[in-house]
């Protein structure tokens, strides 16, 4: 092999522990967690929640550490590399493009968001642009001009107060942590990050746990009050015989322990023969539960109605934008001390998308090593270009932010739902439940309990074919399950034009980037396929 | 709050935070988790390795 192929390590096992923590860990933990949550009725949501994070979170987390330590064993990094090993078919490697794609495409838009955080801690900490008073209006006005929400071509600025400066700054840094190397570059920064990130979480929680009721004018908006709305259990009987309430459960665990990713696989590819992936791969998902229940469950809903009432969080919105930039804002501008918990909040938003984004761009760069026998310096310079012309278009075409969302359902979602099906069903099927389980257990100190065969074989594919089925039918159909009504869906009229609708140039044109994304990988993975299989074919003789 | 909310606020925190604790000990006590924790470490030159 070539000048690229110097075997990469983590240098520890708290390190590969804390960056797959720091992959997990993100926006989601602090904003889309507490909204799906109040939601869908607070306690049984969670009773749905820890039982599709014992079905299926943490059996593909298993699945997908030991998929990947068992492809790096035989030499190979990327997610095409091992499925091609795993599956032993031609089409092994081309399903494992979509453990490229995913990351890839993701960082496009991701990186965006993370120049957001960024740019609401400075503008919290050193101008007074978010001193907007106890207008709601105020601040989503602030946060569209912030992001470009009202015309294309205007997030493209320079000044504090827009999103392009934020944007060089968050990419170079992303792009130059990456080119330092699995262990100089991402261990290192989350060995730092992580701690950091938690740390200031749990310093803004004991500022929200000790508010009390900061206006005694309105004595119904407290602290109580706050915890109840995130925690109380709503219907409990009728909310948990819906099946939204399930798929928004199962969704959130899903997404939030960044499994279907293709970047767990990676990350596992570099570790040792006698790592304990168990224990690494459990520690790294309660890290990730414990950002989002203990600490996420506990800061967003109970300050955001301290200050605003159950009523006026509704009226602004419990979406992860809407909660995270419109709601909290105005929540730290009534906080005593705001300037800098609000500081110090987005910061923490920014080390946790940090983290992530550097995980995105990792199985790129494993990727591109493998499939055409680079070193770093030129897979990092190809995956720049890539991803800078991908992100280039998405905050140019920022007006209603039709481009992230288009990009965010079909990759984001869509194609994540797919990746982890065919990764449960190639380890419960392909490579099988017992070569799996040997696989997991060696080196680990703890034993994966036994109930958890028939989850792997069975249960969790069944669950997750379930709730995709369930989420085509509702997300993609517009089918309402309780009424059985059907709606136009944005996401599909905005390409097809149906219902009426007149479609989106620039949703098609989103389509048109990740189809151009995943022609290049499926040309790249053509080109690659007889050299990784006489590499196989050499070890095997 | 109601108690129901009690209930399920402490069980839920406490269920994430015991897990998260008890498995950082795990990994914090086990001994291979030290054996190879050298990223950090500056080699003067004047030790000789085993």
């Amino acid at each position: 092999m070539s000048q690229g192929k110097k075997t990469e390590k983590w240098s520890s096992r708290l390190g590969v522990i804390l960056a797959v923590a720091g992959s997990a860990v993100g926006l989601g933990n602090f904003l889309r967690f507490p909204g799906q949550a109040v939601q869908y009725g607070g306690g049984a949501f969670m009773i749905a929640y820890f039982i599709s994070l014992i079905l299926i979170g943490i059996p593909i987390c298993w699945a997908e550490w030991t998929m990947g330590r068992y492809g790096g064993g035989k030499g190979f990094n990327s997610s095409p590399g091992i499925m091609n090993i795993l599956v032993r078919h031609p089409a092994g490697k081309y399903m494992g493009v979509i453990g490229v794609i995913i990351p890839v495409v993701i960082y496009m838009y991701y990186v965006y968001i993370e120049a957001w955080c960024l740019g609401y801690a400075v503008n919290f900490l050193f101008t007074d642009n978010l001193k907007l008073g106890s207008e709601a209006l105020a601040y989503k006005s602030f946060w569209q001009d912030f992001i470009g929400f009202q015309e294309n071509g205007s997030a493209i600025g320079f000044g504090v107060g827009q999103v392009g400066f934020y944007l060089l700054l968050v990419f170079v840094l992303n792009f130059f942590l990456i080119f330092r190397g699995l262990s100089k570059g991402i261990e290192f920064f989350c060995k730092y990050a992580m701690p950091t990130l938690i740390f200031l979480a749990v310093i803004i929680l004991f500022r929200v746990l000790t508010l009390g009721t900061p206006d005694p004018s309105k004595p119904d908006q407290n602290l109580m009050a706050g915890l109840g709305h995130m925690w109380n259990p709503t219907n409990l009987g009728t909310q948990l015989t819906n099946p939204q309430l399930w798929l928004a459960a199962a969704g959130q665990i899903f997404f939030s322990l960044s499994v279907g990713f293709g970047v767990i696989i990676t990350y596992a590819s570099y570790l040792s023969k006698d790592d304990d992936i168990v224990l690494s791969g459990l520690t790294a998902s309660s890290a990730n539960e414990f950002c989002e229940v203990a600490l996420g469950g506990m800061i967003t809903i109970p300050a955001a109605v301290v200050f605003l009432g159950a009523s006026g969080v509704a009226g602004i919105g419990m979406g992860t934008f809407s909660l995270g930039f419109n709601v909290l804002p105005l929540v730290f501008a009534q906080m005593p001390g705001g300037t800098l918990f609000g500081a110090m909040f987005f910061f923490l938003l920014f080390l946790a998308a940090v983290t992530s984004s550097l995980s995105m761009l990792q199985p790129g760069i494993a990727f591109l090593e493998e499939a055409m026998e680079i070193g770093r310096r030129q897979s990092v310079t190809i995956l720049g270009v890539i991803t800078a012309m991908g992100s280039g278009f998405i905050v140019y075409f920022s007006k209603d932010m039709k481009a992230l969302d288009t990009i965010d359902f079909w990759v984001g979602t869509f194609l994540i739902f797919v990746l982890a099906t065919i990764q449960i069903i190639i380890f419960g099927w392909v490579l099988g439940i017992e070569k799996g389980w040997k696989e997991a257990h060696i080196g680990a100190e703890m034993t994966i309990p036994r109930f958890f065969k028939p989850v792997f074989k069975y249960i969790c594919p069944g669950f997750l074919l379930i709730i995709f089925v369930f989420w085509f039918l509702v997300n993609v159909l517009g089918i309402n399950l309780s009424t059985g009504d059907r709606q136009v869906v944005s996401y599909v009229s905005d390409l097809f034009g149906n219902g009426g609708a007149v479609p989106s140039n620039v949703a098609r044109m989103s389509i048109g980037l990740i189809v151009c994304v995943t022609a290049f990988m499926i040309m790249t993975v053509k080109n690659a396929g007889p050299k990784w299989d006489k590499k196989l074919k050499d070890q095997e003789d | 709050m109601e108690p129901g909310g009690w209930i399920i606020m402490l069980l839920s925190v406490g269920f994430v935070t015991s897990l998260f604790v008890s498995c950082v000990y795990k990994v914090l006590t086990h001994k291979k988790s030290t054996e190879h924790m050298h990223g950090m470490e500056i080699d003067t030159g004047d030790v000789d390795k085993d």
